[in-house]
């Protein structure tokens, strides 16, 4: 048949010469390989201690975040939670009182803020739905735990630090 | 036989022993260190200074582990298995010659259990033994993985004895005695029988490996075709006194190669030694040295395992009868040729 291509090859495969039939040589190759391999710098990070330097775009555990006044951010709009494809999160809002101005930007916020984190799957599209830039996923590695509802992560591990008040 | 003579035999009994098994845990822990580094990764380095207490933790889980002994297995043989395994691994070192006579006062104290005029037999025969373990442990199973395996194990044994046996023939052309005291005591200082017998060593060397099932024949134990092999329905401390049993077989024939090949406790310069240590001290600065073969032996073992891929069954079979048998049986012919003329001339 003619062939299609003029790529075809033809590999013919040789018998083993002498020395590679006695398999020593090979082995000591094969050796000397290893043993060299055995000096060699380990790649090993020890992960707890010393952590790998991440990407700029490293996307890790969330945080909600606050304004430049120590509010939260976060209004209750429900975007993260609709564009979340693992459906990973969820709220209830609340509305705000007069007194609680200092604590919430918007009228509406999330009296409830809940990430699971075994269903997350860090995609970052919470991060880009959020109108109020509130969310973001720029925290560390989530850490291992036990129980799977030690990984329902609510406002307290989420919501980011205040800032030192004046 | 007097009252110290026992006391002494089981002081040495029991001291050898303990390092036997001393050594067995730790060639798991260096196993896993060897793997490692030769991997460009650390090994175990959590449990303790670089992970030194990792054979300990290792062994309380196996103590703490269920122990399932599955309804249709033969539950007699099922747990002859493994302790049989482990017995044969230990009896081995039984006529190893550890070091030279120490002398304390007027009493001379030998450090070898017993010195059986045919030694090498004894160790031939144990080794030949060790396979009743796996067998027994394959069969009793009642899973047919574990039965492949146990047929392996049974059929690489058998094949490898053979060279291995004409292998220790062309030595003990060499020797002319079976005594491994003697054999040791004729490689004083630096006349190692692997300088007379190279091609000798190397069989002994690859038989060594086919009989302890190391890699790459550990085609008994191959994960990727059965499972664990002969162990695959072993649990808990049964399961480790295998895992154990293998260590320590390891650990005998790395003392046998270093005593057969290696000169034993001999080493170069050691009448000066002997002369500036005295009587006590330079038996044991042998000893060390002795251990000291044993542990490049047994970081040999590991180095390979980790350098070259499983032997697939039948060339495992061409090797062992094709290969290594006529290469035996020319080595042992043309040592007998060679010494006839050196004694004629
Ligand atoms: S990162 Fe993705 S999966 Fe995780 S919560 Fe946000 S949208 Fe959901
Ligand atoms: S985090 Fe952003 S998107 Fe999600 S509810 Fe709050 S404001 Fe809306």
């Amino acid at each position: 048949m003619e062939p299609l291509t003029n790529k075809k090859k033809v590999l013919i495969q040789k018998p083993l010469t002498f020395a590679e039939r006695i398999y020593l040589p090979a082995l000591t190759k094969g050796l000397s390989i290893t043993i060299s391999h055995f000096f060699k710098k380990e790649a090993t990070i020890r992960y707890p201690e010393v952590e790998r330097e991440m990407s700029i775009n490293w996307r890790g555990m969330h945080s909600l975040k606050r304004d430049e006044d120590g509010r939260e951010r976060c209004t209750a709009c429900g975007l993260c939670a609709l564009s979340c494809p693992a459906e990973a999160i969820t709220m209830i809002a609340a509305e705000r009182k007069p007194e609680e101005k200092n604590l919430y930007r918007e009228e509406k916020y999330a009296s409830v803020y809940e990430i699971n984190m075994l269903r997350c799957i860090f995609c970052g599209l919470c991060e880009e739905a959020c109108p109020k830039e509130a969310i973001y996923l720029d925290g560390p590695i989530v850490p291992s735990d036990y129980l799977r509802k030690d990984f329902i992560y609510g406002k307290d591990k989420l919501v980011e630090q205040p800032l030192v008040q004046k | 036989m007097d009252i110290t003579f026992v006391i002494e035999k089981f002081v040495l009994v029991a001291v050898i022993f303990g390092i036997s098994l001393l050594i067995a845990m730790y060639s798991t822990y260096a196993e896993r260190k060897v793997a490692a580094f030769l991997q460009d990764r650390l090994g175990p380095d959590r449990a303790g200074p670089a992970g030194m207490f990792q054979p300990l933790a290792d062994g309380l889980k196996m103590f703490m582990k269920e122990e399932i002994i599955p309804t249709h297995a033969n539950k007699w043989l099922f747990m002859v298995g493994p302790g049989l395994a482990m017995l044969t691994a230990c009896i081995g070192t039984a006529v190893i010659p550890w070091g030279s006579p120490v002398t304390i006062g007027s009493k001379v104290i030998s450090l070898q259990v017993t010195d059986i005029n045919v030694g090498v037999l004894y160790i031939f025969g144990v080794v030949s033994l060790s396979v009743y373990g796996v067998m027994i442990g394959g069969w009793a199973s009642n899973n047919k993985y574990s039965l492949l395996s146990a047929i392996r194990a049974a059929s690489q044994n058998i094949s490898y004895e053979v060279a291995m046996g004409l292998s220790i023939i062309a030595l003990l052309l060499v020797t002319n005695t079976l005594s491994l005291k003697e054999i040791v005591e004729q490689q004083h200082g630096w006349h190692w029988n692997v300088l007379y017998q190279p091609v000798g060593f190397i069989l002994f060397i690859v038989c060594a490996f086919a009989e302890t099932n190391r890699a790459p024949f550990d085609l008994p134990e191959c994960e990727t075709e059965l499972i664990g092999g002969y162990h695959t329905e072993y649990s808990s401390m049964k399961l480790g006194f295998y895992l154990f049993a293998e260590y320590i077989n390891m650990f005998v024939s790395s003392a046998v190669m270093s005593t057969l090949y290696f000169g034993g406790y001999n080493y170069p310069g050691m009448d000066y030694v002997a002369t500036v240590a005295g009587p006590v001290i330079a038996p044991l600065i042998g000893t060390v040295v002795l251990f000291a073969k044993i542990f490049a032996f047994i970081f040999f073992f590991m180095w390979v395992r980790w350098t070259i891929p499983r032997f697939r069954y039948d060339q495992l079979m061409h090797l062992g009868w094709k290969v290594l048998m006529p290469l035996a049986i020319a080595n042992v012919i043309i040592t007998g040729i060679v010494i006839a003329i050196v004694e004629k001339f």
